[in-house]
């Protein structure tokens, strides 16, 4: 009887992992997955999966911001900041201690989790335009230590020599095609592990905070754990782009991360859909393909490329796949709060 | 060893000289009395008596300048916690103004209400090992039965903001009893309601303190307050003026100064 129940519950518990493993791969995204997978085998202009891979890198910073601006509701403008953290420790490790790509990586997520973490602290109890001071000061206080801390960094010439990624014999080189796929798989992953804890106790406890962080801490939840949470894990995806992008470049140096990336990033979750994981991806491809579409207008390019912007946020406030109500609390997020 | 009769006779909440000043306003000024466990206690008082302000030094809102809050057989002291911990010891509370998560369903707002009574991690919510799947199946029909008692269960899925406004009410109590607290703090519950939806309420706090929970209630209007209260403490500017059985209270010639003003003799 006891044997029964327990195989009862494993069969159970098998479905259940099935089901979700289903629902995950519905059959829209598995149609899209499939698309991403087999578009380099159809498009083998170098320049297309070059742009792409770029747009995949923006992709995983977008979908970090997001969990701190869009789940938590923090105001962050100096997110690059995090990025610019994970491509010097992959970096660094790689050049000093000789660590591989897939372990570097690793090491660069954590230790990008850990600093926004630090980074996290002075902001924390601030809300509104106040915050957005405090992050941007730290974004920049990082750019330019990396800037001058020649000894360790290299300074404005930044590190040379980076390796790029190795699959047992297969050398990823300089190609785009293999970052390609590293990158999107990468994202899938980080979208079911987004969605997951989107769906648990602390996705449901940053929303609380968002909506009212008084009430969200009488009801037990500690804001400042929470808030920590949401850092550390921007941090963690921002962390594995960065070495990323330091891996696939093969030198870094700290221009690559400074105020317009942090800003570029927080437009892309503002114009796709603040909070949610569908509009963010959107939001990201679309302010990373369009520049590129527009190569052919030349000098006009960057001039309609801000106007693209400026329509999109007329006609749809809450974002391309946003819903009504962020409009409200994107003027919240932007807005002085202030306590009872 | 504490006896049965001594720890019967322990208030569940006793605050002692509790003293809040706002710059040069004493909202609260050195307010005493203790909550027995199992009462419904009415805490009454003219706008500005400083209720509210008392309400937000018992959850940590906001820290008294003198005085201390115990709470419990173990006499915690609550004014040395933060919001989140006193929450967690077991007080629960709704607001003046309702403070809904308004984006949020009505379902998941019953959820965030028991979040000191549940422990998934970052890890417990990526892994999700059978306990944590537990847990939320739990959580979930616990959350129903909840929204049952309160008559929202046909509810659950929508938008908390689009509830009606006595639902807006009932929705924040289940939200504060899914933390399963032992001292629940309402906040002007019937504010806003018709006298039959006052009467549904009144039900509704009586079945609550039958499931053994102990109720502090703020509440302006005396025909809510003195059925329901086994005894009543009234505040008038930040003082405690009176204390005593609903029925003594309607009689001290203080409170009815206090409500209605000097020079009036005669009283219902």
């Amino acid at each position: 009887m006891r044997k029964t129940s327990r195989r009862r519950i494993k069969k159970k518990k098998r479905s259940n992992f099935f089901s979700e493993i289903k629902s995950v791969f519905s059959f829209k995204s598995t149609l899209l997955i499939l698309f991403i997978f087999i578009l380099p085998l159809l498009d083998r202009n170098a320049y297309h999966i070059d742009v792409l891979v770029t747009a995949g890198i923006f992709m995983l910073l977008a979908l970090g911001l997001n969990v701190i601006v869009g789940s938590a509701g923090i105001l962050n403008l100096g997110y690059a900041a995090l990025f610019a953290i994970g491509a010097y420790t992959y970096a660094l490790v790689n050049i000093h201690l000789h660590i591989p790509f897939w372990i570097g990586l690793w090491v660069s997520a954590f230790s990008a989790a850990f600093f926004g973490m630090i980074l996290a602290f002075p902001a924390i109890r601030l809300t509104g335009d106040y915050i957005a001071m405090v992050t941007l000061g730290t974004g920049e206080i990082v750019r330019i230590m990396l800037n001058n801390l020649d000894p360790i960094t290299g300074g404005p010439n930044g590190l040379l020599g980076i390796e790029h990624p190795t699959l047992w014999i297969y050398d990823f080189g300089v190609h785009s095609t293999p970052y390609y796929f590293l990158i999107f798989a990468l994202l899938i992953l980080i979208i079911f592990i987004l969605k997951r804890i989107e769906s648990s106790r602390l996705g449901r406890a940053w929303i609380a905070l968002r909506e009212d962080e008084l009430a969200a801490s009488c009801m037990g939840i500690n804001p400042v754990w929470a808030k920590l949470s949401a850092f550390g894990i921007g941090g963690f995806i921002a962390g594995i782009a960065g070495s990323i992008f330091a891996a696939k470049q093969g030198t870094i140096s700290p221009d690559s991360f400074d105020f317009v990336v942090s800003v570029t990033v927080l437009a892309m979750i503002v114009l796709g859909g603040l909070g949610k994981i569908s509009g963010v991806i959107t939001g990201a491809l679309a302010l990373s393909l369009l520049p590129e579409l527009l190569r052919g207008f030349d000098l006009y390019r960057m001039l309609l490329f801000g106007l693209a912007m400026i329509i999109i946020m007329l006609f749809r406030p809450q974002g391309i796949l946003g819903e009504h109500h962020q409009e409200e609390f994107k003027e919240n997020l932007f807005e002085r709060k202030t306590s009872q | 060893m504490k006896t049965e009769a001594s720890l019967s006779k322990t208030p569940l909440l006793r605050i002692e000289n509790v003293t809040k000043r706002f710059g040069g306003v004493t909202a609260v000024d050195g307010v005493s009395f203790s909550v027995d466990l199992h009462k419904i206690v009415g805490l009454i008082g003219p706008n500005g008596a400083g209720k509210t302000t008392l309400f937000n030094c018992i959850t940590g809102l906001s820290a008294p300048e003198e005085g201390s809050i115990y709470f419990g057989d173990s006499e915690i002291l609550l004014s040395r916690l933060d919001c989140h911990e006193i929450a967690a010891a077991g007080v629960a509370r709704t607001f003046q103004t309702i403070r809904l998560f308004k984006y949020m369903s009505v379902i998941e707002n019953v959820m965030v209400g028991a979040h000191s009574r549940t422990r998934t991690g970052i890890l417990g919510s990526l892994l999700r090992p059978r306990w944590v799947e537990l847990e939320e199946k739990k959580l979930v029909s616990r959350a129903h039965q909840l929204l049952h008692f309160f008559e929202l269960d046909q509810k659950a899925n929508e938008i908390a903001r689009n509830l009606s406004y006595g639902h807006q009410r009932k929705l924040e109590i289940a939200r504060a009893l899914a933390s399963q607290p032992k001292l629940l703090l309402l906040d002007e519950p019937a504010a806003g309601m018709n006298p039959k939806e006052k009467e549904e309420l009144l039900d509704l706090i009586r079945s609550i303190r039958k499931n053994g929970v102990t109720i502090l209630l703020i509440e302006h209007d005396m025909k809510v307050v003195m059925p329901i209260s086994d005894y009543v403490v009234v505040l008038d500017y930040g003082k405690k003026i009176a204390e005593g059985k609903p029925k003594e209270i309607q009689h001290n010639p203080q409170v009815i100064e206090a409500y209605l003003g000097k020079g009036i003799e005669s009283h219902a």
